[in-house]
Parts: C-alpha cells; structure tokens; sequence
C-alpha cells in the first residue's frame, strides 16, 4: 500500500481518537477573548477531565468525612476511597507496595520533605549534593537551604548546547563526598528528558541515593519507578490531569523506613504522651494533619484516565504534534528553538529574533492561544543559554489537535510579521 | 489579528520599539536609575542630566519588551527639557492612566495615550511603568 495513505490513515484514525479524549474535558469548550481556546500551557498545569471533577464533587456530595480516625461508616467510606487512591499511584508508578506512596501537596513539598528528613540529618560540612543545570528552581531552592542549614555544597551537573544531561561530567561529579543526586526526569524549560535508570546505575554503584523530579514526565512518559531504580520519585497531581494540592513522593520502602517524620502533628503517631511519642509506619508517618482526601480521591481518577488512554499512546500523539510544532515554527525566519535534544517530551521553547517572549505571549493571548512566556521557574537553564528574558514555550498534553498545533504556528507567524 | 492587540501593539508602540529615541548612554547625565523587572529578567537604566530643577537630558537604555521599550522611548520625549514638577505630574497622570480602568486618558499625554489599552493586560502593567518607576525616583520633590 501507498506509505503516503497509510500516513494519512493513521492521522485521521488518531484525529478520532485525539477528538474523543478531547471530550471529556470540558473547559475545552471555552473561548477566551471571543477565539476558542487552544491550550498550550500544559507544563504549567493540566486540565481536568470530568471524570476527575466527579471524583471530586462525588466525594464531597456523598462520602465526606475525615479519614483513619472515626468508626462510623462515611469515615470508613472515605479511608477506603483515600487508601484506593493511594494503590492506583502505587499501580501507576509501578512501586512495590501502597505504603512506598506518600500524598504531599507537589512535587515542592516532596523535594522539601527529603530535603529536611533524607538529607538535613546525613549532612555534614563538606559533603556535597549533585542537580543539574536545567532543574526547576523547586529541585534547586530547598537543596541551597539543606546545604546553608548543614555545610554542605551544592554541586551543578553542566548541560550541552542541545540541552542534554552531561553523563560524563556527572560521573567526574560524582565523587566520594556526594550524599545525594536530584535530577528533572524531564526539564520543564527545554523538555530534554534525561535517561534516569543510567543516572541511578552511576550513583549506585557509588552508592548514593538519587531523587528524581517527575513533574514533567508524568503524564507524558511511562514512569516505572523500579526501573528507573531511583530512591525518590516526586510529581504533582495538577500536571497530570488531577486537583491541585495534592501530589505524591515515591520512597523506596527501606529510605523512607530510616527516615523521621518531618511534620509533627496529628494522624502521623500511634501514641502520644508527655513522656514520649510513638510514630506511625510508613507512608502515614509523613502525613501529619488531616490531608486533602478529595485532592488524593481525584489524583485516584486522573490516574485511572490516563492508564485508561495508555502513556504509550499518548506519547505517539504528543510526539506527532511536537514534531509537526517544531519543523512550522522552525520555518519562521529568526525563530530558534531551545532546547533541541531528539529525546524530548511535548515541550517546546523558542525565542524569535527582536520580538521579547512576553510581547509574543500577550499577542498569542488575543488569538485564544494560552502559552507560557519567560523563565519557567528555572533561571539557571536559561542563564545557560543566555537568555535572560527567558523563552515562548509551547506545551503540549493529550487532548491538543495537528488544527491547533496549526494555529499556534500560524499566531508565530503573524507576530513575527507584525515586528519585521 | 484581534481589535485589542492592534489597540496595545499600535503602530507607534511598534514604531518606538524598532526605533527607540534617546536609546542611549549620555556622558554627562547626573543622574542613573535601573528599574528592573525580576520576573522576566528585564532591565531598563534611566539617565538625567537635571539643572535648576530642569530636565536637560534623558536617555534610557536596557533590554525589555515592545511594551517597556516603547513606553520609555515616548516617556523620553515627553520629559525632555520640562522641570522637574511637571515631569512629576505627567508620571503621576501616566501611572493612573495605566493602572485604572474606564477613565478617559488626560490629552495632555498625547502619543502616551497609545498605552492606556495595557489597562487590559494587568500583568504588562509593570512592564509599560519600568522606565517611568525608575525615573520616579530621580523626580523626587526637591531634586536637582
């Protein structure tokens, strides 16, 4: 057969599909300034599928009641459903047991979580934590506080000019003092993923533990945490499809075992008097406080949506429309993309010759193109390519159209026109 | 392209950011002000040369948008050679006219009118005041 039909085959069976997925979230049906929105800012925060939203007001409507404390039969409802979310994560990640999962409010409060209860008691002047060039400022903040807090020294992993982890700078990195590795599975900024099974096999076999930041990744790549072999796996619930508020830290079960609480307060303890407290076992003892039940509940959901769909099937459609943003965009004259490893997710950044990335963001905005302009909360990367004002990035989730990828382009175009 | 963009990205805006008056470093300016914009890395400095309470020269220089370049290049012109009070009342009218909604933008801004349509982009509100933030504080009452 024709390869050329076969092609075309393929992209109208996917525009179904594509058309089906997009269904389900109903803000996609909104027009912003008299346009219909197109949603290019799925780094910064996913929308919600009405089976999430449900999850959400069913939870409040019909189950509400605080969770592992009451005997009655709505706070057993709601233990139960908190607890089946936690197994659906577990599934999800491909953790080895529910207890291995701790609800936390994002990836910020994972990372400050180790950083206070992993790091904070191992260090000592001296030793040194590893990150690379292209982190999030929330993979880089809570690190420099551990380190000004301990003495120890924050040490930076360099990246190339296409945007890729360095491995072999990591390994001379790597050095007797490192007590820690933290690395972004994927950047947010230039959307390089990192091979992260080969950056846990140099750290392990030196015997450090890595973190790794999965904001980026989760709903876009299988994420297979005993494949990776990493000791931590952070992400938040609000980039992959569920609540904001609510996001989850992988442990290995024997890490979070030697690890003390790091909130005290109620729900985390077994016993309590003057004399002494018991903690609970893991993950509860690293839930202090009443949790957000109906943020975990509609994480539960967003995570069955998406197993649903099937990452391997949400990747093809995302490189599609990556590939196809890249090679429109790439044809502007004065537009260079950053950010230009092959292994990318559907992140693109890009700055235009003479034209600043707010003035492009406000312009896009007009036409009902929602894009995210400047530094994206990682300054060093962009240091690194010096760009100080940052770039245009362009984020693409399941639920994005090749006709939106189209106008987005075509936005680019005009703005590119407007200040010749 | 839509009515509001054409409105903030007129053809002055447009005209005044491809070519920038008094985007320069004066030798003999007596006064230097930055202002600065963390959230994007934008960075405009503004320098006077201010006598007896008279503006002799301004000129400005940095990296920023259409919008904040646009709007020093304008604030530039219309500050060259008045004194000091005035200049204070036209940031004054300026500022109000950027930051409030439904009020008709005093005449005597002129061509600084083309910016009252950044009253519908409230984050860009900043970037069209870097410059004239910066000058604020050469202005001060009892300078020069």
């Amino acid at each position: 057969m024709d390869t050329l039909y076969v092609e075309e085959m393929r992209t109208r069976a996917s525009g179904t599909l594509v058309a089906r997925w997009r269904r389900r979230f109903p803000i996609l049906r909104a027009r912003v300034h008299g346009k219909p929105l197109v949603y290019l800012d799925n780094a910064a925060t996913t929308q919600k599928p009405q089976a999430v939203i449900d999850a959400v007001s069913r939870f409040y409507a019909q189950d509400n009641a605080n969770v592992h404390r009451g005997v009655h039969a709505l706070s057993q409802r709601a233990t139960d459903a908190f607890e089946a979310a936690r197994s659906r994560v577990q599934v999800f990640l491909h953790a080895a047991a529910p207890a291995e999962i701790v609800f936390v409010r994002g990836a910020t409060e994972a990372i400050n979580l180790v950083a206070q209860s992993f790091a904070r008691p191992l260090l000592v002047p001296g030793d040194e934590i590893l990150v690379s060039a292209m982190e999030h400022h929330s993979n880089i903040v809570p690190w420099q506080q551990v380190c000004r807090q301990t003495g120890a020294v924050l040490k930076v992993v360099p990246i190339n000019e296409a945007g890729e982890f360095r491995f072999s700078e990591y390994e001379r990195l790597l050095g007797a003092r490192t007590r820690l590795v933290a690395v972004t599975h994927v950047s947010n900024a230039l959307g390089s993923v990192t091979d992260i099974a080969r950056v846990s096999a140099l750290a392990h076999a030196k015997g450090i533990p890595v973190l790794v930041d999965g904001a980026q990744a989760i709903a876009h790549v299988r994420v297979d945490v005993r494949a990776l072999d990493c000791d931590f796996y952070v992400f938040s619930g609000h980039k992959c499809f569920g609540p904001t508020g609510i996001g989850v830290l992988y442990g290995k079960r024997e890490r979070l075992e030697a690890m003390p609480p790091w909130q005290a307060g109620g729900d985390m303890v077994r016993s309590v008097s003057f004399d002494g407290t018991e903690y609970m076992p893991i993950p509860h003892r690293f839930e202090a406080g009443t949790p957000d039940i109906a943020g975990a509940i509609g994480l539960g959901a967003a995570v069955d949506f998406v197993s649903a769909i099937g990452l391997e099937a949400i990747a093809a459609h995302e490189q599609r429309l990556l590939h196809h943003a890249s090679a429109g965009i790439g044809r502007i004259p004065g537009v260079r993309i950053v950010g230009t490893t092959r292994h990318k997710a559907s992140i693109l950044s890009f700055v235009m010759d003479g034209v600043h990335p707010h003035d492009i963001g406000s312009i896009l905005d007009r036409e009902g193109i929602a894009i995210r302009t400047g530094h994206h909360c990682a300054m060093p990367a962009m240091q690194h390519f010096g760009l100080p004002s940052g770039t245009a990035r362009a984020s693409f989730a399941l639920y994005n159209t090749l006709e939106e990828v189209e106008q987005f382009v075509e936005g680019v175009r005009r703005v590119q026109e407007m200040f010749r | 392209m839509t009515r509001e963009v054409d409105d903030l990205y007129q053809r002055i805006v447009l005209e005044h950011y491809k070519r920038p008056r008094n985007f320069r470093v004066p030798q003999d300016a007596n006064h230097k002000a930055c202002g600065d914009n963390p959230l994007c890395g934008d960075h405009i400095d503004v320098y006077v040369r201010l006598e007896h309470g008279a503006i002799l020269d301004i000129a400005f220089a940095g990296v920023s948008c259409a919008v904040a370049k646009a709007s020093a290049s304008l604030m530039t012109e219309a500050m060259m050679g008045r004194d000091a009070t005035c200049g204070r009342a036209l940031l004054n009218k300026f500022e109000h006219m950027v930051g409030s909604a439904g009020t008709e933008p005093d005449p005597e801004l002129g061509e600084l009118r083309a910016f009252a349509e950044v009253r519908d982009f409230p984050s860009r509100v900043q970037c069209a005041m870097l410059a004239w933030d910066a000058l604020r504080t050469v202005l001060h009452p009892g300078a020069g």
